[in-house]
């Protein structure tokens, strides 16, 4: 896949005369001296990294670590001093207004900690401004807005304002409201940091139920490490403006790059928090329905398998098909050899609760989304691996 | 040696005199050109009130009342109003309120864009704030002083008085309601592509409207206090009364023009105050 964002060398300083912060930092002075001598700020320090198309990708740290002000820096709400951010390989750095304020209306939308709701606007006309700034007509705002209304759950809810709504409700209108205006990528800065912990833990899961119909790339900040591992495809963990650790969330707990990260992750209960998503990999091989006979044996027989999984254009599975039944047909085509009383398992199911399932085989199960399209798969021996 | 030594004494007043001389004659178009735009301004709003039967504008403030707070309120300031057409009082008080609407009016105009620009321009704002200062600390008869060398006697330079000594408190509560819109709110508009313009009148006057409101109500206050004073310099209305009450020595009707006063502003108090209070329950 090909990388969304990709981040090279960004350096953010807050305050006047930036280029002796600059400075400092290439002769290697702690930001922490820079600050005391200078009296900047180095929000993000020197930072490169690369976030995949589709990826759900979390940023963690401490407050004071830099991470909101990174994510303000993809849409430029914070100009970065030093560095580049190229989106689809173009550097946002680089644009003028009219460019950013094309960018921010139809390709990043933001989600914020304390909502950011226009509370003298209805909840359709908060999730509706992001389309009105463009200037759509009011009858396909409304369209769209109550689309992702509805999407959010928060349908029947359209009249009432922000102050009548709950925490959670709110930002749920923060989410409707950046959703509403399909944009490909979605910044969330800390979004359930707010929350009391049982609404936050019902809005992870709708959050991680949602990415399996829209195929957005999330980039999402938080300070607490297990909502990181909950959510994050992979997660970034910063510490005065670096990034200490960057990787898959079973990553941390196999090599954590230094005792800072030891000393986070202490805490965290593996199984409880590594989702099917981090632990899968990639199926061997894949086979289509029109797909030759010979040449799937051929292809399994390369690969020593016995069997692999039929998916549609879609990616969509269909079933699997055994070696050995395609050895006997004579079929030109697998398509009529499908087995289809296949095992799956949901991507964002916790390690924990999957044991059952991976007990009763041996083999590769396959890992689904919710609108089952296949998205990898594991074995036993890969949760076992990750737990360990 | 107690004294001040009298030969380090300059006085200004002289070269103000002839500046002020020097206007006279050569603005003399300008001052005209405003002194007729407020006479036409003002003889529509009275008109317009004059159309109004004493009735329908009690009624009217009833309503106002009982919508904006409770049956109890609107009784009392209908009552309040209804008690100054008992003192004989009532077109008189229409002379004020329309004094008092033309001032508001104006310093609408010209104070909510101005506080906006401070709030938008650091410079502008370090300007303007300690002019703001002088002018809420200025004794109000001074202001009677250039409006009377300017516009003579008479109703103008009661309206340019009163304007000039009620814009302050509006300039500063839009500068401050601006000026402090939540900053996610802020980020959460720029975020979604707004374009300045955009911001200012979808985000930032809206979130900004019920401290706005606010400043609406104490330029009000200012302009009824103002407009009593400005009866020294011609301008009618219940301020003359009190004016001439004084000169006669005439308590009662004094104490009646007085309370006509007082009651005339608690009406517009409250009722501004309603909406601003109405404003601040949407945020």
């Amino acid at each position: 896949m090909a990388s969304k964002i990709e981040i090279k060398n960004l350096t953010l300083v807050f305050g006047k005369k930036k280029e002796r912060a600059l400075e400092m930092i290439d002769q290697g002075v702690p930001i922490k001296e820079i600050r005391e001598t200078t009296g900047l700020a180095v929000g993000v320090n020197n930072i490169s990294l690369e976030i995949e198309e589709g990826e759900l990708f979390v940023i963690v740290g401490l407050s004071g670590s830099g991470k909101s002000s990174l994510i303000r820096c993809m849409n430029m709400l914070n100009k970065p001093t030093r560095g580049e951010i190229l989106i689809d390989g173009e550097n946002i750095c680089d644009y003028n207004k009219k460019q950013l304020i094309d960018i921010r209306r139809h390709k990043i939308s933001m989600v914020f900690q304390h909502f950011g709701l226009l509370n003298h606007r209805s909840v359709l006309k908060n999730v509706e401004y992001g389309l009105e700034v463009q200037g759509i007509s009011e009858a396909e705002r409304e369209k769209k807005s109550l689309e992702a209304i509805e999407m959010v759950g928060l349908a029947g809810w359209e009249k009432y304002f922000p102050r009548q709504l709950s925490g959670g409700m709110k930002q749920r209108v923060g989410l409707a409201r950046a959703l509403a205006n399909d944009a490909e990528i979605l910044l969330m800065d800390e979004p359930f940091s707010a929350l009391d912990p049982l609404i936050r833990k019902e809005m992870q899961t709708d959050l991680l139920g949602m990415t399996d119909y829209i195929d957005k790339t999330i980039i999402f900040i938080t300070h607490d490490m297990n909502e990181a591992f909950k959510l994050g495809d992979r997660a970034a963990l910063m510490r005065d403006g670096e990034i200490v650790q960057i990787g898959k969330p079973r990553d941390f707990f196999d090599h954590p790059a230094d005792d800072y990260v030891r000393n986070f992750i202490e805490d965290v209960d593996k199984s409880r928090i590594l989702r099917v998503k981090t632990v899968m990999r990639k199926p061997v091989c894949l086979a289509k329905p029109i797909d030759n006979r010979e040449d799937v044996i051929k292809h399994l027989e390369e690969k020593e398998r016995e069997f692999c999984y039929v998916t549609d254009d879609n990616n969509k599975l269909l079933g699997y098909v055994e070696l050995e039944k395609l050895k006997e047909s004579k079929d030109t085509t697998v398509e009529q050899l499908i087995d289809t009383e296949y095992q799956d398992i949901n991507r964002n199911s916790f390690l924990s609760e999957i044991w059952s399932k991976l007990d009763e085989s041996d083999y590769d199960v396959a890992v689904t989304d919710k609108s089952n399209r296949i998205r990898g798969v594991i074995s036993y021996e890969d949760v076992v691996g990750a737990l360990s | 040696m107690f004294d001040f030594p009298e030969n380090l004494q300059i006085g200004i007043s002289g070269p103000i005199d002839s500046a002020v001389k020097w206007m006279l004659v050569h603005w003399d178009g300008f001052f005209d050109g405003i002194s007729n735009f407020v006479l036409i301004i003002f003889d529509a709003i009275q008109g317009a009130l004059g159309i109004l039967p004493w009735w329908l504008i009690l009624i009217g403030i009833f309503f106002a009342g009982y919508k904006l707070y409770n049956l109890k309120t609107g009784i009392m300031l209908t009552l309040m109003l209804f008690a100054i057409g008992l003192f004989g009082l009532w077109d008189l008080m229409i002379y004020t309120l329309v004094i008092v609407i033309i001032s508001v009016l104006v310093s609408i105009v010209l104070g909510i864009p101005m506080g906006i620009l401070m709030a938008k321009f650091e410079t502008f704002k370090k300007i303007n704030l300690p002019i703001l200062d002088a002018m809420q600390t200025m004794p109000s008869f001074v202001y009677l002083l250039p409006a009377v060398m300017f516009f003579g006697f008479g109703k103008v330079p009661a309206v340019i008085a009163t304007t000039t000594y009620a814009l302050p408190p509006l300039i500063r509560l839009t500068y401050l309601g601006i000026s402090n819109v939540n900053k996610e709110i802020l980020e959460a508009g720029k975020s979604f592509g707004s374009t300045t313009k955009q911001m200012l009148f979808k985000i930032e006057f809206p979130q900004a409207l019920s401290t706005i409101m606010t400043g609406i109500n104490q330029t009000t206050m200012m302009a009824m206090a103002m407009v009593v004073i400005s009866s020294m310099i011609g301008a009618e209305g219940i301020g003359e009364q009190v004016l001439i009450a004084i000169r006669r020595l005439e308590i009662g009707s004094g104490f009646e023009a007085g309370l006509a006063i007082v009651f005339l502003a608690i009406v517009l108090d409250r009722i501004l105050q309603g909406i601003a209070n109405k404003l601040k329950e949407t945020e």
